[in-house]
């Protein structure tokens, strides 16, 4: 068994309350272990780190990076991809596109190029969950797994309606190990099926949903207990409703609410965090304090930001009204799938103009929400790529919350109306290398319950990224030295070591199996598929492992 | 135990029976299909249609040799080094076909043509190619085929004839099912066909509109028009042969819609206007948002088409037509395109998979794939196989091996092969190929 020390570097292990420490790291077969008790025994690899940062590898919980959608937009985009830099075969590792949405092999190859080891696809229909495992076996290096889309699915919310909620509990249950995903996920609950059915959405969480006579509240409190009572990892993860409407933030507000005290991951909450009037543009503003507040005195609460930046990219969810009123806003070309009992899904290409006030002034909520929460265990970096921007914007957010100076170069060339509209201009604080070390890797992997990731505690998953220190942050975060993932280099000094596969991370929950016969009954009515084919079987999967059991 | 392992029904060394399997020919991909084998042969398919049963009936074994090369036989690894050499001398060679394979053979097919550089293309290219140029256009309101089961009280479909290229579509998908939403099946749907000719898919449908040939995309304007309440010249009726009344009615039932569906067939794809009369069509349908609910959905043909499509793209960002020739994957049909890349007479070395170019090729495409080496997996002697300097006799998608396949509407669908095949399946063989370029590559 190899042996491996990274000796002398400035460790940042928060989750171990280690904080710049001069320590090495011991690695073998794929995980941190002590330092060898036999001091005759050497390490057969030495990386040396002296004067670097060592960090454990980044962990992104909420992207869209494999799957039907992300393909969709690959398909549709030739135009994305025209004028960005391409990924060129080398002698072990295959060829890409990028632009917003990047090929499968070329999103691997830049995940682990920015220090990232695992990322999550955070929506993905249930019965075209096998596409997302292909896409995610053709996705090199980084470890990797998918929520699962509930929010509108017929069953549930047919069980919500009857009353039944142990039958909704097996359901949940069911349907993750069906589909081999990590975690449950609401999109706009309800308000999907109401784009379904008649071209409408869901405006409050107390609207009656077309045919079922429920409400997104039921759906929100239904699926976080069932979550809870399975005792899945991570909590039940929500985009909530109204999404990028003036004034939403009393319906985000209302989804906290909702959950009673369960557990709850609020994502992207940069796009549901507006005060305004929904019919007057003009008075859109910020809301971030409030709702700041309420997380931070709520500690059942978790979020990861949507952080957006300025450029061009593409809108990608499985919110199918939201694609369609961003079609109406933008004018541009629009993609919609419908999936049978499940779910929607909107695809439009965005450009976020820092000339735009109203994009200026989404651009200055997200950063607010790093700033302003005090606590920053319970928030996680994210750009909901590619929705707010690319995962390859995360150097530039980085820089932007280490250093006020630069925060206000960026704010001296936005419309001055975002002075009055948010608090950012007032905000000085600046992040440290150890509160971007959480927010990027610790505080994701304890949201998504990964005992493994995001630290580098003995027994942890051998996943480190060491860093040159440089002044210029994005350009130390841009371009990690070494990379390392499972005890193996992947990256270094930006070349990519290693064509490995990755490993997928799944949950398997038990759960009672009695209500299988009324599923199947059901399932067998209304699908257009055979019950017995629905299920993703293991045996095709690559190598994977099961999180939380 | 995997899917392709578990146990069938009932089995007895002559009988067996294998519920729930797949039906690979078409772009419907039934998966319920309950087959009975004896001694190597599937005797009976129910729940298949005339194509479905052509399909397993068929598909028996043959008795050919492996491999080939130039015609005579050889061992499979005489035949894995000689693909291996063609295909690594090759300056700009072409990978063609795929649409009659699994997801997991194709994604090697890509990963063999990304390590070589080569042109990749599908049979996507002959077929809806043009929609989905039509698709990067103005993108495209659909749905999967449940929705149009569940849902649809209008259907519109247009140059295709589904009752005889994808015969279950009216039973499983798009007019008889009851829906949750349609209790009454094929009473509570308006069902219209489009096209240039009285077909026997006429007969199934309310109404049926004969157009005059070449006019598709002129009918689609005139009614993207009506929709947003244009005026609209009467001369409609000389360019397209319907009158602007009967056009005005069709637009008033269909805002008047719950949900409509149009289905449209390669008689738009491949006739003046190609991709124009495609996006013509994925307007409309856009269009119709605003007054109800309406998807469009182009009906694919082959088994795994829209696998292709979909490997293709997750792999290199394009969904055909991709050349990667220097290093990294680009995009331009009627560059890349195998049809064209042939008849220009650019490239010198072939990998067609599952498909017969030397039937259905033009003329001058036909003619330089007859001259350059080739390597071509296929179940039968196909006019290809007969040309290939390699050829390999596989074991048939779905009958014999598992795998992947994505339908139509991109659901994808494993399959429960029925019994073995003696020959080699096209990921097998393909994958053998990649490792002797791979270490010739990498000097191992």
């Amino acid at each position: 068994m190899t042996l491996t020390c990274i000796t002398n570097g400035l460790l940042h292990d928060p989750a171990n309350n280690i904080d710049g420490v001069v320590r090495d790291v011991w690695i073998e077969d794929g995980r941190v272990v002590a330092a060898p008790t036999d001091l005759g025994r050497r390490a057969d690899k030495t990386i040396d780190a002296a004067g670097m940062v060592v960090m454990p590898g980044g962990v992104d919980m909420h992207c869209h990076i494999a799957g039907p959608k992300v393909n969709v937009a690959r398909k549709m985009m030739p135009d994305d991809k025209r004028t960005a830099e391409p990924v060129r075969r080398t002698a072990f590792t295959r060829s890409g596109t990028t632009g917003s949405v990047p090929s499968t092999f070329a999103t691997g190859y830049l995940y682990a190029g920015l220090g990232y080891t695992t990322a999550f696809d955070a929506a993905i229909p249930p019965l075209l969950a096998r596409h997302a495992h292909e896409e995610l076996e053709d996705t090199p290096i980084i470890d990797k797994g998918f929520y699962v889309l509930m929010g509108n699915n017929h069953y549930l919310m047919k069980q919500l309606q009857e009353n039944e909620p142990e039958r909704l509990k097996s359901y949940v249950g069911w349907l993750l190990n069906s589909t081999k995903g990590f975690a449950a996920k609401l999109v706009n609950p309800g308000g999907v099926e109401v784009w379904k059915s008649r071209g409408g959405n869901a405006t409050s969480l107390d609207d009656t949903i077309d045919h079922f006579d429920i409400t997104p509240r039921q759906i929100i409190s239904g699926v976080a207990t069932a979550v809870d009572e399975l005792g899945l990892p991570h909590p039940v993860h929500i985009h909530a409703n109204n999404l990028g409407v003036p004034g939403n933030y009393n319906t985000t507000l209302d989804t906290m609410n909702a959950l009673e005290g369960h557990r709850g991951h609020i994502t992207h909450i940069q796009f549901h965090s507006y005060g305004g009037d929904p019919d007057d543009q003009s008075t859109f503003c910020s809301r971030v304090p409030d709702l700041v507040e309420y997380v931070e005195s709520h500690p059942n609460i978790t979020v990861d930001v949507g952080q957006v930046m300025f450029g061009e990219t593409t809108s990608m969810t499985g919110d199918g009204p939201l694609g369609y009123f961003l079609h109406k806003v933008m004018g541009r070309k629009w993609f919609s799938g419908d999936t049978e009992m499940e779910t929607g899904c909107g695809i439009v290409p965005i450009t976020y103009k820092n000339k735009s006030l109203v994009h200026a002034i989404q651009w200055a909520i997200g950063l607010e929400w790093y700033l302003l929460m005090q606590d920053p265990w319970r928030i996680a970096m994210s750009t909901d790529h590619p929705n707010g921007s690319s995962f390859r914007a995360y150097p530039e957010i980085i820089a932007l919350l280490m250093s006020r100076d630069r925060r206000r170069e960026m704010l001296a060339r936005v419309p001055g109306g975002l002075k009055e509209r948010t608090t950012l201009a007032d905000l000085d604080r600046e992040y440290t290398l150890n509160e971007i070390a959480i927010i990027t890797r610790a505080s994701p992997a304890r949201i998504l319950g990964l005992k493994n990731k995001g630290h580098l505690g003995i027994g942890a998953d051998a996943d480190v990224t060491i860093y040159q220190p440089n002044e210029d942050y994005q350009r130390m975060f841009e371009l990690p030295r070494y990379v390392i993932r499972r005890g193996e280099i992947v990256v270094e000094d930006g070349e990519i070591r290693s064509n490995t596969e990755g490993r997928l991370l799944h949950v398997a929950p038990k759960y009672d199996e009695g209500p299988i016969d009324d599923i199947q009954e059901w399932f067998e009515k209304y699908y257009t598929i055979q019950f017995r084919n629905y299920p993703v079987d293991e045996n095709t999967l690559h190598e994977r492992e099961v999180i939380g059991s | 135990m995997s899917i392709a392992e578990q146990p069938p029904t009932t089995e007895t060394p002559e009988l067996k029976i294998v519920k729930d399997a797949t039906c690979t020919f078409c772009g419907c991909v039934c998966d319920d299909m309950e087959l009975t084998v004896e001694n190597n042969r599937i005797t009976k398919a129910k729940n298949a249609c005339v194509l479905g049963k052509a399909w397993f009936f068929n598909h028996h074994i043959e008795d050919r040799p492996d491999a080939t090369i130039d015609g005579q036989p050889v061992t499979y690894e005489a035949a894995f080094d000689k693909a291996a050499e063609i295909l690594l001398n090759a300056k700009n060679p072409l990978t063609y076909g795929m649409s009659d394979s699994t997801s997991e053979a194709q994604r090697v097919a890509v990963a063999i043509t990304d390590w070589i550089g080569g042109n990749l293309d599908t049979t996507t290219s002959v077929c809806h190619g043009p929609s989905g140029m039509a698709f990067q256009g103005v993108g495209e309101v659909t749905c999967s085929l449940g929705e149009i089961k569940n849902r649809a009280d209008f259907v519109i479909f247009w140059g295709g004839n589904p009752a005889e290229s994808h015969p279950r579509h009216f039973t499983k998908y798009s007019l008889m099912p009851k829906g949750q939403f349609v209790p009454n099946g094929r009473k509570d749907r308006t069902a219209v066909l489009i096209d240039v000719r009285k077909t026997k898919s006429a007969k199934a449908a309310n109404q049926f509109l004969q157009i005059k040939p070449r006019s598709d995309f002129e009918l689609a304007w005139a009614l993207r028009g009506l929709a947003k309440g244009l005026e609209i010249d009467p001369d409609i009726e000389r360019k397209t042969g319907i009158s602007l009344e009967t056009l005005t009615d069709l637009m008033d039932r269909m805002k008047k819609a719950k949900f409509g569906a149009i289905l449209f067939g390669m008689g738009v794809t491949m006739t003046r206007g190609k991709h124009i009369n495609s996006e013509a069509i994925l307007a409309l349908t856009r269009d119709m948002n605003r007054h109800t609910r309406w998807i469009a959905k182009p009906m694919r043909g082959h088994g795994n088409v829209t696998g292709a499509d979909n490997v293709v793209t997750w792999s290199t960002g394009y969904p055909f037509g991709v050349n990667l020739g220097r290093g990294y994957p680009r995009f331009n049909p009627g560059e890349f395109t195998s049809s064209d890349v042939l008849a220009r007479g650019e490239a010198d070395a072939a990998l067609i998979i599952a498909s017969d170019p030397m039937s259905n090729f033009s003329q001058p495409a036909r003619e330089h794939l007859a001259k350059i080496p080739s390597v071509v997996l296929d179940p039968k002697l196909s006019d290809t196989a007969r040309t290939a300097t390699v050829a390999f006799t596989t074991a048939t998608y779905g009958i014999n091996t598992p795998g992947t396949v994505y339908r139509m509407d991109d659901v994808p669908i494993p399959l429960r092969p029925a019994f073995e095949s003696p020959y080699k399946s096209d990921y097998e063989i393909l994958k053998e190929i990649e490792r002797r370029i791979r270490a010739k590559q990498l000097g191992v």
